[in-house]
């Protein structure tokens, strides 16, 4: 066996120190290293979108990203999005416009949504379908999830 | 009278009659009352005093949920599908109407 | 009729109970379980689709550091040759066991032959490949024709299969039968224009985001406990029983939230190894999780095939006869849905002449599993697709000739039974004035794109079966409702809003909760769009006893007897004094000074739901050029019976007719000649994403169902079964090409599009 890797990272704002194993990925990392299981595996290869997370800003299938990597990084996950405030505007709009079944993809599709509207607040149906496009969803046919975007926009 | 539908597999035995007027009161007595009729049905349809697995027994317009002690009114339907299980319909080493 | 009574709470839009914890990440899914002291399981698949096991060798897996148990077929109990009944359809146990974990023989790739419990994931999976098996490699059979075909590799060599009655041994045919009614030749013979065609279907899969997973604990006192994400708790019981051989009340299933199935999560896969490996581990938790190719490998999608079908009508319009000859692939043991194919295929019409012909076929494939209104939508390709092409011949629109044709209630279904009420004729009559179908189609889409419409029909029948409900009344006037259905899609909700609706209070007030097998009584699967139907009528039940014992209560406090107190709107109330009136809520507070808590129980076995009747339009857009289609508009159009919560019930709509749209145009089981799926990853399996689709239009037709308190029929299956025919029948009349294999990719019709134009 290999060494582990001592990591110091930033999860939802919050100061993160541990070991990890060198091929873990970030999303094993997460779910059974920091005990973040919001964050979900589909596929493990970058395909479904379940396991999406933000990384230095930028939307990555953590299930693509080495846990090493995020070493000095900022890591924004499903269990950031609420405050003590309450719900981030978009979880409220899922729950009110049904847009999730299961809700296994739901955290990923609310992290991808998040960041879409933070860059393109005016985005239209198009570029809604565009952006969440690497997030599967085999429950809603996808209907309700954009007409929750849609919901926050307006 | 119970209007008793005989399935496909069972018309051999029937010499090909694909509905027959049967009396009784039960299910059970139907099945009793067409093996009479034309012997080698009920072992068809039965197993274990009870409707053979992958096979449905309708009694009127549902497959029964009461089994033999379903009631059977005067003029109504009887059925016997075979695999009609919603999904996960049974085949196995002689199923339904076989042995 | 309930049609027209008043309701408070159904139809409504109130959040669902277990939302919060969905959209923040803190609910509980299978995966998500972490139990001290935990080992990780993993497991042995076959690499080839057909081979004998000549020997397993567990040596190298067992001498690793951190494995702690090996198991192969030898530590599985011997299983009988018995059937059980799992509420919504059987399982041979012989068979259920070597799915399991092969024995002697794997039938497909992906079948399991040793699994291993260890300290890490990363060292079961080592030690996974520490094992040697020695296969002798056998001929394998694809497809339904190739396992038929003379001298074809037999499968399940011991299987006796059933012709029409007669046993057949040395076969591959699990089951052969027959519907017929009427006189078939006589209705040829009426008929002046005939259609018949053949349509095959490639295997698909449900496609669930959440890969199954297992967790048990087996300990000393012989009791197993499982946490695990499916469809029914009690069914899992069921079988995990009569695989390891030992009583259900000795297991006690913990269902997880689930992350989809659309019945792909009814059998069982995983439970039993890791129940085994613990109990070899000495009751250590082992938890098994499968990845996305182990899912597409190894568990049970829906059949490939064929299906035939051959339609007369006269000259006034009218179906005088229609055959169908219905070939489904089983899987690599048998039990495909054919059945219930045969129930669907003609439905949708009133036929006094007919045949049906089914076939359970074993190949060396993963063993199907149902997937929403399993085989209905196999048929309704074909059957709709002749439709289509009758109407187009006789020069009659297709919805009036559905119309006059349509199956209503006292139709005689072609396997028997005839119809209860149902809503077909309705559901035809709102596609007919759908602004959809009213509004003209703009045929050309530019750059020398074609559009074309396409509409058609879809029939399930919608399973009742078994489900328990207890309600006790807190003091401040909410409820709490402990159900034993698995939540796979928002029914907490639905389920919470029938006994609110009783109870006069709101939704929210109504508390649901998914409990184990321990803590409620049987409950069938979530499935057979049964749940929202029969666990909603035995929540119905409990909240009438409710109010039953309560109003004990409200004599007790106003010295009346029971007959002098009715209970409407929400409030206990004197017949004679009206001064006497109390709410629920207020009732509930003086529980504690009349006698103690109050609880209930509702418990049912229902017959069928009546049926679901649902009608598609789709407009397509398709580039001759690359042959991609792209659903430019789509509708459909339903009867839901009463729409509990109409979200809940359009997103059902939405997203069955999603799936539907995968399989008609991408989604395939890409086989090799040896029988291994060359495409098992979301990237080469091509489900629809977000940008694949328009905004999906739906329309609820209400024809309340007369055996539910409220009218509800279920609504979850019917929405897959028009999907395929519906966009086959709109790529016709977008380029003149009739394609009778699904899918229709580009591929299928740059060819079809080349044969035509030379």
């Amino acid at each position: 066996m290999v060494d582990k890797i001592h990591v110091k990272t930033t999860i939802n704002g919050l100061p993160q120190e541990f070991l990890v194993d060198p091929f873990m990925s970030l999303l094993e990392t997460l779910r059974d290293v920091l005990n973040l299981t919001g964050t979900k595996e589909g596929c493990n290869d970058g395909n479904c979108g379940a396991c999406t997370v933000v990384l230095d800003g930028r939307i990555v299938d953590s299930c693509c990203v080495l846990g090493a990597e995020i070493e000095g990084k900022t890591v924004e996950t499903i269990e950031g999005m609420a405050g003590p405030d309450g719900l981030h505007p978009l979880q409220q709009a899922f729950l009110e416009e049904a847009a999730l079944q299961c809700g296994i993809c739901t955290p990923g599709f609310l992290v991808s949504a998040k960041a879409l509207l933070e860059r393109e607040p005016e985005a239209d149906e198009h570029r809604i379908r565009y952006w969440l496009a690497g997030n599967l969803c085999r429950c809603t046919g996808y209907d309700k999830i954009i007409k929750a975007v849609q919901k926050v926009q307006a | 009278m119970a209007r008793v539908f005989i399935p496909f597999a069972l018309r051999k035995l029937t010499d090909g009659v694909t509905e027959v007027r049967v009396s009784g009161g039960t299910l059970r007595e139907v099945i009793d009352n067409l093996e009479e009729m034309y012997p080698g049905t009920k072992e068809r349809i039965v197993e274990n005093d009870a409707i053979k697995s992958g096979l449905a027994a309708v009694v009127g317009e549902q497959p029964t949920r009461e089994g033999l002690r379903t009631k059977v009114g005067e003029d109504i339907e009887v059925h016997f599908i075979p695999h009609i299980a919603g999904g996960r319909a049974v085949a196995r080493c002689g199923s339904g109407l076989g042995r | 009729m309930v049609s027209t009574q008043e309701y408070k709470v159904i139809g409504t839009r109130p959040i669902r109970h277990d939302g919060l914890d969905k959209v923040t990440g803190r609910a509980v899914y299978g995966a998500d379980i972490k139990l001290p002291g935990m080992l990780y399981g993993d497991v042995l698949r076959s690499p080839h689709a057909h081979a004998r096991i000549k020997s397993v060798d567990t040596s190298g897996a067992e001498a690793m550091d951190g494995v702690i148990a090996v198991m192969t077929s030898a530590d599985m109990p011997e299983a009988g040759d018995k059937i059980v009944d799992l509420g919504e359809g059987e399982i041979n146990l012989k068979y259920a066991s070597n799915h399991i974990i092969a024995s002697g023989k794997v039938n497909f790739k992906g079948h399991p032959v040793a699994a291993v419990a260890a300290t890490s994931t990363n060292i079961a999976r080592e030690a996974v490949r520490a094992i040697k098996v020695e296969y002798e490699v056998l001929p394998s059979a694809i497809t339904v024709d190739e396992a038929l075909a003379d001298g074809a590799p037999i499968i399940c060599e011991e299987m006796v299969g059933d012709d029409l009655g007669e046993e057949v041994k040395n076969t591959n045919m699990a089951s052969h039968f027959r519907h017929e009614f009427g006189d078939l030749e006589k209705g040829f013979s009426e008929a002046t224009t005939i259609v018949e065609h053949r349509y095959d279907l490639a295997m698909v899969h449900q496609g669930y985001i959440e890969p199954q997973n297992a967790t048990a604990v087996w300990n000393e006192e012989g009791r197993i406990k499982v946490w695990v994400s499916t469809q029914g708790s009690f069914s899992t019981r069921t079988q995990i029983a009569g695989v390891l051989q030992i009583d259900e009340s000795r297991i006690n299933v913990v269902p997880l939230e689930i992350g989809g199935g659309f019945g792909g999560k009814i059998p069982i896969y995983l439970e039993p190894l890791a129940a085994i490996l613990s109990k070899k581990s000495g009751g250590k938790p082992v938890r098994i999780l499968m990845d996305r190719t182990d899912v597409f490998d190894a568990t049970g999608p829906t059949p490939g095939g064929w299906v035939n079908v051959k339609m007369g009508v006269n000259d006034e319009g009218i179906i005088t006869a229609a055959e169908s000859d219905i070939r489904f692939d089983a899987g690599g043991f048998p039990g495909s849905p054919v059945g219930a194919a045969a129930m669907c295929v003609f439905s949708c019409y009133d036929i006094a002449n007919t045949r049906i012909d089914g076939y359970d076929i074993i190949v060396n494939k993963p063993k199907t599993a149902a997937y929403r209104a399993p085989g209905s939508t196999h048929v309704a390709f074909a059957t709709e697709s002749v439709v289509d092409e009758i109407c187009e011949k006789i020069g009659m629109d297709v919805v009036e000739f559905r119309l006059k044709n349509a199956s209503k209630e006292g139709s005689r279904r072609a396997d028997g039974p005839i119809f209860p009420l149902i809503g077909n004729v309705e559901t035809l009559e709102a596609s007919q004035a759908s602004p959809h179908w009213q509004s003209e189609l703009v045929r050309d889409g530019g750059n020398g794109k074609l559009r074309g419409r396409g509409i058609a029909n879809g029939y399930w029948f919608n399973i009742g079966f078994k489900s328990s409900v207890n309600l006790s009344v807190n003091t401040d006037g909410t409820v709490m409702l402990v159900e034993g259905s698995t939540d796979i899609g928002g029914t907490r909700v639905s389920i919470a809003m029938q006994a609110a609706e009783v109870l006069g209070i709101p939704a929210e007030d109504v508390r649901p909760t998914v409990v184990d097998t321990d803590s409620v009584g049987y409950t069938d699967v979530t499935g057979g769009s049964r749940t929202c139907y029969a666990t909603g009528y035995a929540a119905y039940n409990a909240a009438k006893s409710l109010i039953t014992k309560l109003t004990t209560r409200a004599a007790s406090i106003w010295d009346l007897s029971e007959d002098q107190i009715e209970f409407s709107e929400g409030k206990f109330a004197s017949k004679s004094d009206p001064e006497l009136s109390m709410t629920f809520k207020e009732l509930a507070s003086q529980l504690n000074d009349t006698g103690g808590p109050v609880n209930s129980t509702g418990a049912v076995d229902l017959e069928n739901a009546g049926g679901s009747f649902a009608t598609h339009i789709v407009d397509l857009e398709i580039d001759p050029e690359t042959g991609k289609t792209d659903v430019v508009r789509y509708t459909t159009v339903q009867d839901v019976g009463t729409a509990i919560h109409p979200s809940y019930v359009e997103g059902q709509m939405q997203g069955g007719a999603v799936q539907g749209i995968g399989w008609a145009l991408n989604e395939e089981y890409f086989m090799s000649d040896e029988g291994a799926m060359e495409n098992a990853s979301f990237l080469d399996y091509r489900m629809p994403t977000s940008l694949d689709l328009p905004e999906i239009e739906t329309i609820l037709v209400e024809v309340p169902n007369p055996v539910h308190p409220y009218g509800v029929r279920g609504v979850g299956e019917t929405p897959i079964v028009p999907p395929v025919a519906a966009i086959a029948n709109a790529i016709y009349d977008a380029l003149g090409i009739r394609l009778r294999s699904a899918p229709m990719n580009p591929g299928r019709i740059l060819v079809a599009l080349k044969e035509k134009n030379g």
